[in-house]
C-alpha cells in the first residue's frame, strides 16, 4: 500500500517542474485567442445581417415600409406584405411562452427542491430525450396525433367555455395558430426546464437554511429564499426558449395550416416568418420573389434581437427590483 | 526461375490491379441539381446507368426546381432539373442557350375525405368553384350533378393546398388558370400562389395528413404519392367532355395531343383527346446547348439518349408517365444537336 500512496509527491513537483517560467506569454496568447473567438461569433451575428440585408435590397427597395404593414403575400401578382407572417410568429412564440414557461419552471422546482433523489434522474433524463426528438418527427406526430386529438376534444370544449370572446371562436379544424403555439412550448418545455434546473441548483443552500431557520415554510422558502433569488436567471432561461420559439421551423409548418391571414381566433389557422422561407425559397424563381423571402429572414433576423434586446433591459430594471428585494 | 517468373506475374498482376482502382477513383463525375418530383426516377436511372458506363458517375441534388433554375444559369452544375419550365426572363440571365429535355411527366389527383369514400367526378365548374371558396358544402348541386349514384352529406368542403412552392402546385394552378378566366385573373399560376381559400400542408404528405385527418377535406396530390398511399382520388371531365381516371395511361396520352414547341417549354393540362387526364404536367432537365467541358458534355449526351430510350421503359414501374413515341424521336434530335 505505500508503495502506491509513494510516486504522488513526485507527480505533483514534475508538474510544477513542467508549468511555463511565469513570463506571461501564455496568459497573453490565452487572452489574444479567446478574444479572437469572441470576435468571430459577433462578426458572424453582423454578417448575417448583412447578408440578409444585401440579398433584399430589391425587395426593401421596392416595398418599403409597405411590406411590414401590409398583407397581401401574392408570389403570381409579386405584391409582398409580412404582416401576417410577423403577427402569427408573434402569437404563436406568445402561446408557446403562456404554456411552457409555467410547466418547465414548475418541473425545475420540483426537481431541485422536492422530488426525492431517486426519481430525479430518470425524470431529468427524459426531458432531455424530448429535446433531442427532431423538429419533423414531432411535427408528424402533430398532423397524425395531437391535430386530431385536439380537433375532438380540448377544442370543442373551450369553444364552449370561451366562445363568446373572439379568441375561440369561428370554425375548428385542428390545424391552427393554437397548435403551432402548443407544439413550440413542447419543443421549447426542455430547453426552459434544463437551464432552470442548473439555475435553482447552482442557489446556495445557506438561502434555504437560513429560511429555513427563520422559521418559513417549504413553499415560503422556494418562494422567498430559491426563487427570487433565481429570478434573474430563470428569466435568462425564458428568453433562451422564446430565443427558439421565433425561429422554430419544421414542426409549426406542418400544424399551423400555413394561411397568412389575421384573424384573432386561435382556430383559425396561421403563418409564421420561419414557416414561410421554408416553404417557399427552394421554389421562387423571380428576382423579387426571392428578395422578399430573403427580407422575410431579415425581419426574423431584426425582431430575434429586438427580442433579446428588450429582455436585456427588462434584466437590468429587474436587478434593481431584486436589490431591494433582498434588503426586504 | 519458374517461381521467380510466377512471382513477377503476381506483381504484374497487383500493378495492374492498383493502376485499374487509381482510373476508377478518377472517373468522371456529372453534377446535377433541381427537382424533387423526378428524384426517384432519376436516382434509378443514375443507379442503372453506373452499369451502363461504369466511367461516369452522377450526383444529383434534389433541391427543388427554383434552386436547379439557379444553378443552371449560375453553371454550378452540369445540368439542372425543373418541374416547370424556365421563363424568358431566367433564360436571358444564362450565359448560352439552355434546352429543355422533357423526360417523364406526372399528374395531379383530386382526393377527398368523405364517409364511405365513394368514387366522385368532378369537372373543370366544380373544381374552380370549390377552390376559389364559392361551393362551400358537399351537397352543392354543381357537385351532386355529377356524382348522382354517390351520397353527398351537407358538410363544409374544408380546402387542402400545398403550403410550400412545388411543381405539384404549378400543374394544379395552371390547369385551373386555363379553365377559368376568373382563377387566371384573380389567382394566376405560380409553383405557389396567394390562394383565396383553404388551409395549406407542407408537401404531398402535409396535403394526405390534413385530408385524412379532416372531415369533408378535398385537396390535391401527385398521382404517384396517391398510389402508393391508396388515397381516393376522382376522375375528371377532360376537354373533350369525357370523365378521365387518372393513371400513366392518361398522362401519356395528354402528352400525345398537347401542343408542343419546339423548344419544349409545354403546358399539357387541360389537353385535347378522349383519353387525356387534363391536369398533368412534364418535368424536364435543363443542359446547355454549346457544352464547355467536351469530355463530360459527350458523356451527358450519351447519358440522355439512353435516359430516353432504355430509361423510359423503367418509369411506368416507378408510375411515371413515360414520353409517348414521337416526342421522344423530337427530343432524341434535339440532344443530337447539344455541341460540344
Amino acid at each position: 500500500m505505500p508503495i502506491a500512496v509513494a510516486p504522488e509527491r513526485p507527480a505533483v513537483r514534475s508538474t510544477i517542474d513542467r508549468m511555463a517560467p511565469p513570463s506571461g506569454l501564455g496568459d497573453k496568447v490565452f487572452k489574444w485567442f479567446t478574444l479572437a473567438m469572441a470576435l468571430a461569433v459577433v462578426a458572424l451575428v453582423f454578417l448575417v445581417g448583412w447578408q440578409l440585408a444585401r440579398g433584399s435590397s430589391l425587395a426593401i427597395h421596392r416595398f418599403g415600409f409597405h411590406f411590414l404593414a401590409t398583407s397581401t403575400w401574392d408570389p403570381v401578382a409579386e405584391q409582398f406584405g409580412a404582416l401576417p407572417f410577423i403577427y402569427g410568429t408573434a402569437v404563436s412564440s406568445l402561446i408557446a411562452l403562456i404554456i411552457a414557461v409555467p410547466l418547465s419552471i414548475a418541473t425545475a422546482v420540483y426537481l431541485t427542491e422536492l422530488a426525492p433523489l431517486w426519481i430525479r434522474q430518470p425524470i431529468v433524463s427524459l426531458i432531455e430525450m424530448l429535446a433531442a426528438i427532431p423538429s419533423v418527427i414531432l411535427g408528424l406526430w402533430g398532423i397524425f396525433v395531437m391535430i386530431p386529438w385536439l380537433r375532438d376534444h380540448p377544442f370543442p370544449f373551450l369553444k364552449k367555455i370561451f366562445g363568446w370572446t373572439p379568441f375561440f371562436s369561428g370554425p375548428i379544424y385542428g390545424v391552427s395558430m393554437l397548435a403551432g403555439g402548443i407544439i413550440i412550448a413542447v419543443m421549447i418545455l426542455p430547453i426552459i426546464t434544463s437551464v432552470s434546473r442548473e439555475i435553482l441548483r447552482s442557489v446556495p443552500n445557506l438561502q434555504r437554511e437560513a429560511a429555513y431557520a427563520l422559521g418559513a415554510t417549504r413553499w415560503e422558502v422556494t418562494r422567498i429564499a430559491v426563487l427570487s433569488y433565481a429570478k434573474k436567471g430563470l428569466f435568462g432561461a425564458v428568453i433562451l426558449g422564446l430565443g427558439r420559439a421565433l425561429g422554430e421551423t419544421m414542426a409549426v409548418t406542418m400544424v399551423i395550416g400555413n394561411t397568412p391571414q389575421i384573424r384573432a381566433s386561435l382556430f383559425a389557422p396561421g403563418y409564421t416568418l420561419a414557416s414561410v422561407i421554408a416553404n417557399e425559397f427552394t421554389e421562387a424563381t423571380t428576382d423579387v420573389y426571392l428578395q422578399a423571402l430573403f427580407e422575410i429572414g431579415l425581419v426574423l433576423f431584426g425582431i430575434t434581437i429586438l427580442a433579446n434586446l428588450l429582455a436585456q433591459l427588462l434584466l437590468k430594471t429587474m436587478g434593481s427590483t431584486i436589490k431591494s428585494g433582498a434588503v426586504q | 526461375m519458374t517461381k521467380l517468373h510466377k512471382l513477377s506475374g503476381r506483381f504484374l498482376g497487383l500493378i495492374i490491379a492498383s493502376g485499374l482502382s487509381a482510373t476508377a477513383s478518377a472517373q468522371m463525375t456529372i453534377n446535377g441539381a433541381g427537382a424533387t418530383f423526378p428524384y426517384p426516377i432519376y436516382s434509378k436511372w443514375f443507379d442503372e446507368y453506373a452499369k451502363v458506363d461504369p466511367s461516369v458517375r452522377f450526383n444529383y441534388q434534389s433541391i427543388g426546381s427554383g434552386g436547379g433554375q439557379k444553378q443552371i444559369i449560375a453553371q454550378t452544375v452540369d445540368f439542372g432539373a425543373s418541374d416547370g419550365p424556365m421563363s424568358d426572363e431566367n433564360l436571358a440571365k444564362a450565359p448560352g442557350k439552355i434546352l429543355h429535355i422533357p423526360t417523364v411527366a406526372g399528374a395531379d389527383v383530386v382526393t377527398y375525405n368523405l364517409p364511405g369514400s365513394p368514387a366522385l367526378k368532378f369537372d373543370a365548374d366544380a373544381i374552380t368553384g370549390i377552390f376559389l371558396g364559392q361551393i362551400k358544402k358537399w351537397n352543392d348541386p354543381k357537385i351532386a350533378a355529377l356524382n348522382a349514384g354517390a351520397s353527398l352529406p351537407d358538410q363544409e368542403i374544408v380546402v387542402v393546398h400545398r403550403s410550400d412552392g412545388s411543381g405539384t402546385t404549378y400543374i394544379w394552378t395552371d390547369y385551373l388558370s386555363k379553365i377559368s378566366a376568373e382563377w387566371k385573373q384573380k389567382v394566376g399560376t405560380n409553383t405557389s400562389v396567394n390562394w383565396p381559400t383553404g388551409l395549406g400542408g407542407k408537401g404531398n404528405e402535409g396535403v394526405a395528413g390534413q385530408v385524412k385527418q379532416t372531415p369533408g377535406a378535398i385537396g390535391y396530390v401527385e398521382l404517384i404519392y396517391a398510389i402508393q398511399n391508396k388515397m381516393p382520388y376522382a376522375d375528371v371531365k377532360n376537354s373533350a367532355g369525357k370523365f378521365v381516371k387518372p393513371s400513366v395511361e392518361s398522362i401519356t396520352a395528354a402528352m400525345a395531343t398537347a401542343q408542343i414547341p419546339e423548344d419544349f417549354r409545354f403546358s399539357m393540362t387541360n389537353a385535347p383527346g378522349n383519353d387525356s387526364y387534363p391536369i398533368a404536367g412534364a418535368t424536364w432537365l435543363l443542359v446547355y446547348e454549346q457544352q464547355k467541358d467536351a469530355a463530360k458534355g459527350k458523356k451527358l449526351v450519351e447519358f440522355l439518349k439512353w435516359a430516353l430510350t432504355k430509361g423510359e421503359d423503367m418509369a411506368k414501374n416507378l408510375d411515371y408517365a413515360p414520353l409517348p413515341a414521337d416526342l421522344r424521336e423530337r427530343v432524341l434530335k434535339r440532344v443530337d444537336e447539344i455541341k460540344m
